[in-house]
């Protein structure tokens, strides 16, 4: 008897079947965000008596519930905040700071170490004011240490923390670690919300 | 002589689809590794502000989700407040103690002071709540928070 060759299977429609799995997934398809910006809530304790702080190192920022924003007393758009708040944290008042590039000004901060960003906000204020803002404080402290860790290691700030958080990164892990801390004791990020 | 017989018929011939299944599983294979599966449905409206200077979000299984914003078309029953959602359900600014500690209970304990809390909140809500979940997540002693945005200049908000 002959051999009888298998008959071969009709695959005409697997592309039809790929196609509804395909248009399924894409359908149900949302790409999740999960980025933003990251802050850390002052515990809750009672304090006796607030420590006191000299009016010229603290830079406050209002947000009415309008949404404007009153900074040092003086109204301010968010495109010049930032600006600003480099300006102010900068500064080096009474010379304690090697390496500041401020104007020392006398009526902003001494020294970064010691300057205090204050920001308050209403309840009227909507979120999306608020964020911009935030965004643009921590853009200042960032802009900062990205300048000050050029100057040290030759390399941002940033490119420091993201290597640091590469798994794949192949340099010194514990070295990198000492050089984040030692910049982020230079401009430390000391940002307090009014209750 | 019929060496140079004329080929029969000039038609064109048909194109060969045999490789289009593989095209169309690959795209399907991009899309099926590439989908996160919603964990929570939303109901309220949840368009995220956007924001440049982000940091990423890693570590997924340690964070918990705290939505805010007015509720979405198909709730309108429930008013136009903006208002918290947690997991698949509106909630009150007083059951986050209970939710928080529902999620540090189902994780492990040596995960429990890194779990971060995002808060995903629509531009339009204002501050009052979001400053009532701040004040309630102190009380907590979660102190970890993220305020998810969406990357881009703050000038579109």
């Amino acid at each position: 008897m002959a051999k009888r060759a298998a008959p071969e299977v009709n695959a005409g429609s697997m592309a039809d079947i790929a196609f509804l799995l395909l248009i399924f997934f894409l359908v149900t398809t949302t790409i999740e965000t999960d980025s933003g910006i990251n802050r850390k809530l002052p515990p809750i304790e009672d304090q006796s008596e607030p420590p006191v702080i000299k009016q010229k190192n603290i830079f406050t920022v209002l947000l009415n519930g309008k949404d404007q924003l009153l900074v040092e007393d003086e109204i301010m758009e968010i495109k010049d905040l930032r600006q600003a708040a480099i300006d102010f944290l900068d500064n080096g008042g009474d010379g304690s700071c090697s390496f500041c590039n401020g104007k020392k000004n006398p009526d902003l901060s001494d020294n970064p170490t010691k300057a205090i960003i204050s920001l308050k906000n209403e309840r009227e204020t909507t979120y999306k004011t608020y964020i911009a803002v935030q965004n643009e404080l921590v853009a200042a402290y960032n802009v900062l240490r990205d300048a000050r860790s050029q100057e040290l290691y030759g390399m941002p700030f940033s490119e420091m923390e993201a290597n640091h958080k590469d798994v794949n990164w192949p340099g010194n892990k514990v070295k990198l670690k000492e050089k984040i801390e030692k910049i982020k004791l230079d401009y430390p990020q000391k940002l307090s919300e009014v209750q | 002589m019929s060496k140079f017989k004329k080929k029969k018929g000039g038609e064109i011939p048909a194109v060969n689809t045999a490789a289009l299944p593989d095209i169309v599983f690959m795209l399907l294979f991009f899309f099926m590794v590439a989908t996160v599966m919603r964990q929570n449905s939303l109901k309220i409206e949840n368009n995220l502000p956007f924001a440049d200077q982000v940091e990423k979000l890693d570590k997924k299984d340690l964070v918990m989700y705290i939505y805010a914003g007015k509720p979405s078309e198909n709730y309108k029953q429930m008013g136009t407040e903006a208002k918290i959602q947690l997991d698949d359900s509106f909630a009150d600014v007083k059951d986050i103690a209970g939710f928080i500690a529902e999620q540090r209970a189902s994780k492990r304990e040596e995960l429990i002071p890194f779990l971060t809390t995002a808060l995903k909140v629509d531009s339009d809500a204002n501050m009052g709540l979001i400053g009532d979940i701040k004040q309630e997540l102190r009380k907590v002693n979660a102190l970890k928070i993220n305020y998810t945005t969406k990357k881009g200049s703050v000038i579109g908000n």
